[in-house]
């Protein structure tokens, strides 16, 4: 008996084609001289996966139709010198041909052994996407209607650098063991008949010329050969807690925590300028929280900024009704209508192009866009939210602005008109 | 007054996920298999910079399975996502959790049913995580409730990823994640150090078997290709070897042994703020947490007596809570859902007389409604 094997007797149907391609797996490995611990063995759910207990090498055994995924991670995980091999059934190919097609692309080091019967054999006979036209199942019991995938033109259309179709009869080790000599991804499809299921319903079927008939074409599709995948180390990478850090060098003026609602348009700074708003709190000695607000498309559409000031800790950095609301365009006025018609106390900031909308609070009418334009309105509106109140003092703002990645394109006088 | 400084110049504007993401990479996750998803996509950005090695996979079922192919082969991988996301990866967590192999899910909560609304938080899927595993088995999941612990939960659930072999889902959500905070990260650096987990590895001389679990409940871990021992791993009913089994004595043992190796094996982390005197307990875990801690605050400054238990430990459900919830006469129970699922995790369907729920979707609790069913008897 081989190393490759526990026990010769595989748990198999009389007359299945996967007797062939276990026996045929073995002597492709022995003629490359492998040793069994060399090998992982992947399989999934159907016949072909129940095959484990005869295999002396490494043995995985996953989800239906995922061997591929699962084989993937292997084989990109283990260093160079194990060898991945894939077994996987015609119906297991169907749902994942996803994996096959990303392994094919990728070029991932595993050698893929489609048992294609082309039927799904272990739940009663169903047609696969690997199901030939004319090919009778229990539930097409006229012959599919549909031509099937061809596996090995999809597999070499993603780059695979070998794929081949050969008829399980006799001795197909050769191609076995070309596919394990593949540096990458190598698939190899063995047409058999289930005599269970395809036998019984296709009576006096050959494979030969049913393979012909039905475009079945026997035969390897080299592709380019490629460096196989691997999992690439990047050795060193900077901490995350590399950050540009915040000295306090200003004096709070904020007494109460305070919070500050700032709504404009997409595309005009609004996450920007809140960011910086909070840097110049953070360098007045004042704990911030900063919350962004934006439909997924990011481009579109409004985009509202929360902030949170506090000399104290802020667990709860929820903002229901603010005690400021600055408003630079339409989309942030319409974003944030519900809540500044709910305000009955503190001040909005609007501005002058924009209807002044019901609310309980003091509303004061500024120039936001006119005078810093649509780009630098949010910020102009929160340096202008400085001047005219104790939360931040325009100083700061303005030495967080400068310092900031676009402190270089603030025109110098809406910084300068802040701290006059 | 109370200034965030200390050391003033390492004062940042940090959101959750690049705390999180730091936090695994110190602690020894070395591979962040990607699929893009709201609200989880900072987690991706700050991983492609900083994780060892990062695979961008193209669907979220691949991702998962090439991360249980990265932790058979030895690896101890991370993803994140959102539930579309995570709905994808059921069947192969199932699948990990079978081969018991280790790896950490971040399950960043969105406000659903369905793909719902990507940009807002939520606390959903708490009770999708209680019925994960088929036949009901306990995952173990963690929930950060504070940025803090954004920094100190990654390990914790890491180490308990690698010593009890068994993907490990940590829980947050879309305001963790993406809101940014002050924060002195000198304070991390220095009084917070995140170590490298331990893991070991099989060296024995004797045959390896994969799933027998000599000294307790969990087995020993080696991973696939190693050059001595051969090694099996089945996601199917199993014996100690690893050999698919129907219905066996020896199958049975080994998939009982999944319960009780998560059930005794879960550490068990909470933060239980008790006052004396105090008759109401405010439960809550997650986003909802800072929400509780300001209206327990505020409370306390009015004089009601009022504890407070924040679970981060969420499965499965430690004893100790109920050893907690049993002292107070009246508990008021606060997340954002409707339906009120940590409260029927500790009590069930038949809620009793003593709780009280805050509950909501679309937008974070607020501490003046958990502040007013305190004091709403």
């Amino acid at each position: 008996m081989s190393d490759f094997l526990t026990t010769p007797a595989f748990p198999y149907c009389k007359g299945c084609g996967h007797h062939l391609i276990a026996r045929n797996t073995v002597r492709a490995l022995e003629a490359l001289q492998a040793r069994p611990l060399d090998i992982v063995l992947v399989t999934d759910i159907g016949c072909h996966g129940i095959v484990d207990r005869n295999f002396a090498t490494h043995t995985v055994h996953g989800l239906h139709g995922r061997s591929v995924a699962l084989g993937a991670g292997i084989a990109m995980g283990l260093p160079p010198g194990n060898q991945v091999v894939v077994f996987i059934g015609d119906g297991g190919a169907t749902i994942g041909l996803q994996h096959l097609l990303e392994a094919a692309r990728l070029n991932v080091d595993l050698t893929v052994v489609v048992h294609n019967n082309m039927l799904y054999g272990m739940t009663g006979g169903q047609p696969s996407g690997l199901t030939p036209c004319g090919f009778r199942t229990v539930i097409t019991p006229e012959g599919s209607t549909l031509p099937h995938y061809d596996l090995c033109q999809l597999a070499h259309g993603a780059g695979a650098p070998y794929a081949r179709r050969v008829i399980g009869q006799g001795d197909f080790s050769d191609a076995l063991r070309e596919a394990l000599e593949v540096e990458g991804f190598a698939l190899v499809e063995v047409l058999e008949l289930c005599p269970s299921h395809g036998v019984k319903r296709n009576p006096g079927l050959r494979l030969k010329e049913l393979a012909r008939r039905v475009g079945y074409e026997l035969g390897t599709w080299s592709g380019e050969a490629r460096p196989a995948f691997r999992l690439s180390y990047r050795k060193e990478s900077p901490s995350l807690l590399e950050v540009k850090g915040v000295d306090v060098r200003f004096a709070p003026l904020l007494e109460a925590r305070t919070a500050v609602v700032l709504g404009g348009s997409a595309g005009e700074g609004v996450q920007r300028a809140a960011e910086i708003f909070a840097q110049a709190a953070m360098a007045s000695g004042l704990h911030v929280t900063k919350k962004g607000s934006y439909p997924v498309t990011v481009g579109v559409g409004f985009s509202t900024a929360e902030v949170v000031l506090s000399r104290d800790p802020i667990a709860y950095h929820g903002v229901s009704q603010p005690n400021a609301a600055i408003i630079t365009s339409a989309d942030g006025l319409q974003h944030n209508l519900g809540r500044i018609q709910g305000m009955d106390g503190g001040t909005i900031w609007l501005d002058e192009s924009l209807e002044v909308p019901e609310t309980g609070a003091e509303v004061r009418v500024r120039d936001f866009r006119g005078r810093a334009g649509p780009r630098n309105a949010a910020l102009y509106a929160l340096l202008n939210f400085a001047r005219e109140t104790d939360t931040v003092a325009p100083e700061a703002l303005v030495e967080a602005v400068r310092e900031s990645p676009i402190g270089k394109h603030v025109p110098t006088e809406i910084l300068e008109e802040a701290t006059s | 007054m109370s200034t965030p400084s200390g050391n003033e110049s390492h004062l940042a504007l940090v959101d959750g996920s690049r705390l999180i993401t730091e936090s695994c990479v110190r602690a020894g996750a070395d591979v962040y298999v990607g699929y893009p998803i709201t609200p989880a996509n900072l987690i991706y950005a700050y991983s492609s910079r900083r994780f060892p090695a990062v695979l961008p996979a193209p669907d979220e079922i691949t991702a998962i399975h090439w991360m249980a192919g990265l932790a058979a082969a030895g690896h101890l991988p991370i993803t994140a996502t959102s539930f579309p996301g995570f709905a994808l990866m059921v069947e192969a967590v199932n699948m990990a959790y079978m081969m018991e192999l280790p790896m950490l899910v971040v399950l960043v909560q969105r406000m659903g049913p369905s793909t719902g609304t990507a940009t807002a938080g939520a606390q959903g899927d708490l009770l999708l995580l209680r019925s994960l595993i088929s036949g009901g088995y306990p995952l173990p999941v963690f929930c950060i409730a504070s940025l803090d612990d954004c920094w100190c939960l990654p390990p914790v659930a890491l180490q308990t990823a690698a010593d009890l072999r068994s993907p490990v889902v940590l829980l947050t959500s879309k305001e963790m994640a993406m809101t940014e905070r002050s924060l002195n990260l000198r304070r991390l650096e220095e009084e917070m150090k995140v170590e490298p987990i331990q893991r070991r590895f099989y060296d024995g001389p004797a045959p390896y078997c994969p799933y027998a679990a000599d000294d307790g409940w969990v087995p020993s871990f080696l991973a696939v290709g190693d050059s001595h021992h051969q090694v099996r791993l089945t996601a199917s009913t199993h014996d100690t070897h690893g050999l698919l089994q129907h219905s066996t004595d020896e199958a049975l043992a080994n998939t009982r042994r999944l319960q009780e190796k998560v059930e005794t094996g879960t550490p068990v982390i909470y933060d239980l703020d008790e006052q004396e005197g105090a008759e109401t307990l405010v439960v809550t875990y997650g986003i909802t947490a800072g929400a509780a801690r300001e209206a327990v605050a505020a409370l306390r400054a009015q004089g009601t007596l009022v504890s407070l238990l924040v679970a981060q430990t969420l499965l499965p459900v430690p004893a100790a809570y109920c050893e907690i919830l049993d002292r107070y006469p009246r508990v008021v129970v606060a997340e954002e859902n409707l339906q009120g699922q940590l409260a029927r995790l500790l009590f069930g369907y038949r809620l009793p007389r003593k709780l009280r729920g805050v509950r909501g979707i679309g937008r974070m609790i607020r501490p003046d409604q958990i502040a007013q069913e305190v004091k709403g008897r």
